[in-house]
């Protein structure tokens, strides 16, 4: 199976030790990952904004960079939403049948990093430890437009050491939205509050979710806060091992 | 006579004011999430929800697919049930109507039925300026009317509103207008819905004229229905000599059996409830019984609009529910005033846009008034996928722009990151500038996140949006793809 890492743009440039433990965890279980240097985005940001002329030659880098590849392997909910169901109107924009094609060929290859794990390499036990209390946010496109469901909780209860928290309210969005998050920040940040509010009444240390962009916000806050919480993204409690204790 | 939502700010404006309204946000919370815990556990119940949504969905699809057909077998069978039928292009027409049928009967009031249809035309106001002043019956809408306010919910229009002040809008107007709010009035509800059960009764009993919308049309049988929880829409549906319906045309439904679904999806999806206290149904005139004279609008104002976009059509199956406002965390936070509309939350958002175009900066708003949660499709009874139509919406409001001279700064902001992801060299440059930044920020920055990291505090021009309230990582010094190619894919040097 030849596997290709989306590393998502925010990972990329903002958060590397993300696509890094996905790397790490991947190759503990036997993967060979490969990392498809002319990726670039999946063009959410232009979608999501509206700008769908824009997002064509994104999207036209995206399904060029993973073309061939059986998996395509994102930690990221929000951007394996974005190539699985907004590619196609993308494409169609465009009015290229090439390009319609090849995202038919793209988008049901593309797994968030839970769903890959479990669904497709069929493991819940991913050998990690990670000895601090955690509570889980999942993130709305995770939960909502991919429906990974409780994916990373089995994922999270395997972690020897963990002790994982209920966080209430939880289904409930942060705030973040893209650019929501600066068109209406003043919404984003209320709700934002709320969110960070609800992480500090479970006690836990570490919030941990599947999309680094979600936990850039609700950390942001928690540490404007001087809250103490750490954000993790998944993935990176995910390869922790007891050699990084 | 009530306030009006011509001239509103857009919505980030009127949304930041709403926010600051501490009360305001305290009534909302408490409302949406006791009807929404109440809607869930209703529905929970129902072992075939998801089928039913499908064939809820189904149904409006269905007769919006053949709308014309069946809005003139509709017209067909309320004329031979003895109504008159209206066609109304837009609100003025609509309103000029209802006004020069209630003239003709030589009356100055009308007693009302809570209609969204009446509520966005701006009925109210159009009679009032008519010399006819349209008394509003339902709870909520009375509220509302004597309060001097705008509706801020769909089904629950004076949802801002908590016991304390109800009762003070009670003592203070209903004098003005007709039997007055007992001196000792308490802020219980039952004594609160017994004052203005007082109030209106007198109307009932007086009214000639009285106004509904409908919650459905019924094609074949000529049958308009209204669905309530109050039992006030009885009696101005049976009391009064004349009967004045408006009927958004996209509430045909082709046929009587096709109410099952929605009668089974409306009360749990809207009040919570498995079934609502009142539903009447009406065909035309009865000879000896109930108003003797019916007259149905068949309003436009914007539908045939909604109509013919592809993508944004579904948003006409909406049954007026109120469930996706319920579930929004942006509506929670805000209220129904910050969308400008009778239309608030995330139905509104993507309804005003619709039904009158994106030209204007207060509709073009209401696209963007998300966070794309998807909250609201998974609630919603017709399966309206409103973030879809929130994405295509925005993608309008952006290429109604397209031709402008002087381009937004948004739209080249854009263009440039559009140009940078096309090419994964350019966007590799652009990571090693932020790289630089994130060396700069690290040495000087005094806030270090949990876990150790660098990050920025308040910044000043376009990233004061975010660092108003939040702190900014900042950027690593290599990217992911610098530590790949460096170490070629973490195999050699500091692979870690």
């Amino acid at each position: 199976m030849r596997v290709a890492l989306q590393v998502t743009c925010v990972n990329d440039a903002m958060f590397p030790d993300t696509g890094k433990a996905v790397v790490r965890l991947l190759r503990r279980l036997g993967v060979d990952v490969d990392f498809p240097a002319a990726q670039t985005c999946c063009g959410q940001p232009m979608v999501n904004t509206g700008y769908l002329d824009e997002a064509v030659p994104v999207v036209r880098t995206f399904v060029r960079a993973f073309e061939g590849y059986d998996a395509i392997v994102t930690p990221s909910g929000s951007c394996a939403g974005s190539a699985r169901h907004q590619h196609s109107i993308v494409a169609e924009r465009s009015g290229d049948p090439a390009l319609v094609a090849a995202v038919a060929e793209t988008a049901p290859r593309t797994f968030e990093l839970s769903e890959f794990l479990v669904d497709v390499l069929g493991v819940t036990d991913v050998g990690a430890y990670f000895p601090h209390r955690v509570t889980y946010h999942p993130t709305c496109h995770s939960l909502r437009m991919l429906g990974v469901g409780d994916r990373p909780q089995q994922l999270l209860e395997q972690v020897r050491g963990i002790r994982l928290v209920d966080l209430p309210m939880a289904t409930e969005c942060c705030g973040f939205g893209g650019t929501f998050a600066l068109k209406n920040a003043d919404t984003s940040v209320a709700m934002g509050t709320d969110k960070a509010r609800h992480v500090l009444d479970t006690g836990a240390e570490v919030l941990v979710a599947g999309d680094n962009s979600c936990l850039m916000h609700i950390g942001g806050m928690l540490s404007r806060q001087r809250a103490g919480v750490r954000v993790m993204h998944l993935a990176e409690i995910l390869a922790s091992t007891e050699d990084d204790a | 006579m009530t306030g009006t939502f011509v001239g509103m700010p857009a919505f980030p404006t009127a949304a930041r004011e709403a926010l600051g309204d501490t009360q305001l946000r305290t009534n909302l919370a408490h409302a949406t999430r006791t009807i929404r815990d109440k809607r869930a556990m209703v529905v929970a119940e129902v072992e075939d929800w998801e089928e039913l949504r499908v064939a809820g969905a189904a149904v409006k699809e269905a007769a919006l697919r053949d709308l014309a057909t069946h809005l003139e077998t509709l017209e067909e069978s309320l004329v031979r049930a003895g109504a008159t039928v209206h066609w109304a292009g837009d609100a003025a027409e609509a309103c000029a109507i209802v006004a020069s049928i209630t003239h003709a009967h030589g009356v100055d009031e009308v007693v009302k039925v809570k209609s969204m249809a009446t509520a966005e035309i701006g009925l109210n106001e159009a009679l009032e300026a008519e010399g006819i002043a349209a008394w509003e019956t339902d709870l909520a809408e009375l509220i509302v009317q004597l309060g001097d306010d705008l509706p801020s919910h769909i089904l629950v229009p004076a949802i801002h509103r908590n016991r304390a002040e109800i009762r003070e809008i009670f003592l203070r107007r209903m004098g003005d207008v007709g039997r007055p709010a007992p001196a000792d009035l308490t802020d219980e509800p039952a004594v609160l819905a017994g004052a203005a059960r007082e109030h209106l009764r007198e109307k009932f009993l007086r009214a000639k004229v009285a106004i509904s919308g409908a919650n459905f049309a019924v094609a074949d049988t000529g049958t308009l229905v209204v669905v309530e929880s109050e039992g006030n829409g009885r009696m101005c549906l049976t009391l009064p000599e004349v009967l004045i319906s408006v009927v958004g045309i996209e509430k045909v439904v082709a046929t009587w059996s096709d109410l099952d679904p929605m009668m089974r999806l409306l009360p749990r999806s809207s009040t919570g409830e498995r079934m609502n206290p009142y539903t009447s149904t009406w065909s035309g005139v009865t000879p000896g019984d109930g108003p003797q004279e019916v007259h149905v609008v068949l309003l436009d104002n914007g539908r045939t609009r909604a109509l013919a976009d592809d993508v944004g059509r579904q948003a006409l199956r909406c049954i007026r529910c109120s469930a996706c406002l319920n579930v929004c965390p942006v509506y929670e936070r805000v209220g129904g005033h910050a969308y400008g509309s009778v239309y608030p939350g995330p139905i509104g958002a993507i309804l005003n846009p619709l039904l009158r175009g994106v030209s204007d900066e207060q509709s073009a708003s209401l696209p963007y008034a998300s966070s794309l949660c998807g909250a609201c499709f998974e609630v919603c009874p017709v399966r309206i996928d409103i973030p879809s139509v929130l994405v295509d919406q925005r993608a309008a409001v952006v290429d109604s722009h397209r031709d402008d001279r002087v381009p937004k700064a948004e739209a080249l902001a854009m263009r440039a990151t559009a140009w940078a992801f096309s090419d994964s060299r350019r966007l590799a440059w652009a990571e090693r500038a932020s790289g630089l930044a994130g060396r700069v920020l690290t040495r000087f920055s005094r806030t270090t996140l949990p876990g150790g990291r660098a990050a920025a505090g308040r910044l000043p021009g376009p990233a004061a949006g975010w660092t108003g309230a939040r702190d900014l990582p900042a950027p690593p010094e290599e990217s992911f793809r610098a530590w790949w190619d460096r170490t070629d894919g973490g195999t050699k040097g500091d692979g870690s």
